[in-house]
């Protein structure tokens, strides 16, 4: 639900021919937002308090149920390339990002590109790197509503877990079928990991990078985050406790500190 | 008429409590002995014997995996030995999964199993159900763009001389020639099968390739018909009973009641609310693989907190249109019983098998002896005119004495008639009339093939 004291909108730009849909809300240094597997949350509280002091930028993944879909974009490393050309089109780089879940992996593959896009980059329980101990949640053996339900700890006292995507309805739920698709179609097999990322993430020598888990992340369990510390030159792992695949929300605090802090 | 036997083949031995609360699909496979599964092999391959000895034109297989439902896991296995064993009947396969494989290697073993068998072969396609797509990891995003495009290789794999070399979107090969090519020229009949997918109905019309529904309620498939007859007149084309098939679940015993006792077990494999223990939801409706109507009613039935669940699976849905109709009666058939969070196994064993009368009033099973069964034979084939039809027997635990009772019976009692009345009401199979062949009428208005009226006037004379 939108924050009433905080304006948002969404617009399409052009990146590459396709008709991008962009949420934008906020002032001041540009903050790309890349979001999870089942689309966009819609505005929560800590969009608020971090656009109180940078703009906002969130493209709807293509394909996901609001910008059409790309049919050359066939696995998270195509995806990352054409959010490239969006870095490179709309003069931002080097930019801020912050990726959540498959949104961090698609971060995550872009700065094994080219880390001088990014100015620094925060990951927030990404997919893209297999666990070492545990397995990265199937969320296709689920329906939506179960998949939504294990993303937190505690679904019940969870703030604003209710508000995300609008609520649970068939509306909310024809857009998951959407957003879901489209990750099958991105990261059905290898299921949500590209094995060769660990080792091209090597490249990186200079760009700040904080890691942001939930220390009973379901979804995407702890050793991802320690494996993308590994892989990650300089990378900073901060973990939060009581706390699953959503820290924005479980933790909202603890996690508008640490990224306000990071991104000063 | 072209007239066939089919049977899912079921592992008798399922734990059935475990199949109430979790579903067909995913049973453990620590539950298969192998003991069973060879005498079980051999009884329904000899079953296959005694179909053409009975006198049936062909004899149908399926397949699924991971699933006590069906033990032909890899149909063409089973079709390889029939190509031998056999030496009339025509092995319809409805069908092979294309979204799951290597088409080129599905091109050489059904091309194999054409020549052994001598040109028997009717190649049959499916997208496969959504649990498939897990047991082969096949991306159900791209279910129906895998199907498409295995299909279109294949036919060409079997009618252009090799090699050559192949680069599309999901499948590459650099050498393709393969040996053998089909002895059936240009290449076997494909049949397709169904649930009532109006997009693949609209495909089969584009193809010319008959569409059979699997033992649907009459009052959809009706429409579906319908969907194709459209598609096939803006093509130029009238439909006949060639275009179509149906498979009617059919039991028959010396009395009612024996009858009646057998056939309730076909409620735990397939029949009524046991159609929805196949797989759980999120195995039957995996994302991408549903169209979008199909995905408008599943999006009410599991998230809407104030949707109206029908009383009964058999009401006709009041949405916007036919085809979302159509859609909709599929998906609250195949949820049914999952629409509760826990799955109590006694209340759910007792309200699967309460369904009975229901089943057997809407023809979801027809049952009885040859006497009361031939006449609701009639209005099935009055109803959909189909030149293609399958009699679908023998799901669930139904013991070998009975399965042949039942076969025999069905044989020589049930099958002169059902024969008697094909001719009577002029049904064509493919292999009398070429589908898509009929010239359609100069005022360019396409003629129905079937009509409800025969099953409105039963239901007004049988009311329940």
């Amino acid at each position: 639900m939108a924050d009433k004291g905080q304006p948002w909108h969404q617009e399409t730009i052009t990146v590459d021919g396709t008709e991008l849909a962009v949420i934008k809300g906020g002032s001041g240094r540009p903050l790309l937002v890349l979001h999870e597997e089942m689309g966009h949350p819609g505005w929560l509280r800590w969009h608020s308090e971090m656009a109180r002091d940078h703009s906002l930028i969130i493209p709807l993944h293509p394909g996901f149920g609001i910008t059409p879909r790309a049919d050359w974009i066939w696995n998270v490393r195509d995806l990352a390339g054409f959010y490239a050309r969006l870095v490179r089109e709309q003069k931002l780089h080097p930019v801020d990002v912050i990726g959540f879940s498959l949104g961090g992996w698609i971060a995550a593959e872009m700065a094994a590109n080219n880390q001088d896009q990014f100015r620094k980059m925060v990951l927030v329980g990404a997919a893209g790197v297999r666990p070492s101990q545990g397995e990265i949640l199937d969320i296709f053996q689920l329906m939506a509503p179960a998949q939504l339900a294990a993303s937190v700890l505690d679904p019940e006292n969870t703030p604003e877990f209710e508000q995300l995507y609008g609520g649970i309805g068939p509306a909310a739920f024809e857009l998951w079928e959407d957003a879901r698709a489209e990750t099958a179609r991105l990261a059905w097999s290898p299921y949500m990991h590209n094995p060769s990322l660990p080792r091209l993430l090597g490249v990186i020598d200079q760009l700040p990078t904080l890691l942001i888990w939930g220390r009973e992340d379901r979804v995407v369990p702890l050793s991802a985050g320690e494996a993308y510390k590994k892989a990650i030159a300089g990378s900073k792992l901060v973990v939060l406790d009581k706390c699953g695949h959503r820290p924005e929300i479980e933790q909202n605090a603890a996690f508008v500190r640490e990224v306000k802090s990071f991104l000063s | 008429m072209h007239l066939a036997y089919f049977t899912e083949r079921p592992y008798r031995y399922a734990p059935q409590d475990r199949v109430i609360e979790k579903g067909f699909f995913g049973t453990p496979n620590s539950f298969f002995d192998p003991a069973k599964g060879h005498e079980l092999y051999h009884e329904y391959l000899d079953e296959k014997i005694l179909c053409e000895e009975l006198g049936f034109d062909g004899v149908a297989l399926n397949e699924h995996h991971d699933t006590p439902f069906t033990m032909g896991s890899v149909m063409d296995v089973e079709a390889s030995i029939l190509a031998r064993i056999t030496k009339k009947v025509k092995i319809i396969l409805i069908g092979n999964p294309l979204p799951l494989g290597n088409p080129l290697r599905l091109a050489e073993e059904l091309a194999m199993i054409d020549v052994i068998s001598g040109g028997r072969l009717v190649a049959g396609w499916v997208r496969g159900a959504g649990s498939e797509q897990f047991a082969h990891n096949a991306n159900p995003a791209y279910n129906r763009e895998y199907f498409n495009e295995a299909h279109d290789f294949i036919v060409r794999a079997w009618t252009e001389p090799g090699p050559w070399r192949y680069e599309g979107r999901h499948f590459h090969y650099r050498f393709v020639d393969p040996w053998p090519v089909p002895m059936q020229k240009p290449h076997p009949p494909m049949w397709i099968p169904g649930l009532l997918s109006p997009e693949t109905a609209l495909w089969c019309a584009e193809k010319r390739y008959p569409y059979i529904a699997l033992a649907t309620f009459l009052e959809p498939t009706v429409e579906l018909w319908n969907f194709y007859r459209d598609r096939a007149a803006e093509l130029g084309y009238q439909v006949g009973s060639e275009n179509f098939g149906y498979m009617q679940k059919v039991y028959v015993a010396e009395t009612e009641e024996k009858a009646r006792e057998i056939a309730k077990f076909d409620m735990f494999g397939g029949a009524g609310s046991g159609y929805s223990l196949f797989a759980q939801p999120a195995y039957n409706f995996p994302p991408g693989y549903n169209s979008k109507l199909a995905t408008r009613r599943i999006a009410t039935q599991f998230s809407d907190p104030n949707k109206k669940r029908s009383s009964s699976p058999f009401q006709a849905s009041q949405s916007s249109s036919a085809r979302a109709d159509v859609s909709s009666s599929q998906v609250d058939h195949r949820s049914r019983i999952w629409q509760e969070a826990k799955v109590d196994v006694e209340t759910t064993r007792k309200a699967i098998f309460d369904q009975v009368p229901e089943v057997l009033n809407t023809f979801g099973i027809i049952c009885g002896t040859p006497k009361t069964v031939i006449p609701k034979l009639r209005v099935v084939l009055e109803t959909l005119r189909p030149g293609i039809f399958i009699l679908w027997q023998n799901d669930g635990p139904i013991t070998r004495k009975d399965r042949e009772n039942n076969l025999k019976l069905l044989a020589s009692e049930v099958m002169p008639a059902v024969r008697e009345m094909g001719k009577e009401l002029d049904l064509k199979s493919p292999y009398e009339v070429k589908p898509g062949s009929r010239p359609l009428a100069h005022a360019g208005k396409p003629e129905s093939v079937g009509s409800l009226e025969p099953w409105k006037a039963w239901i007004q004379a049988h009311p329940y």
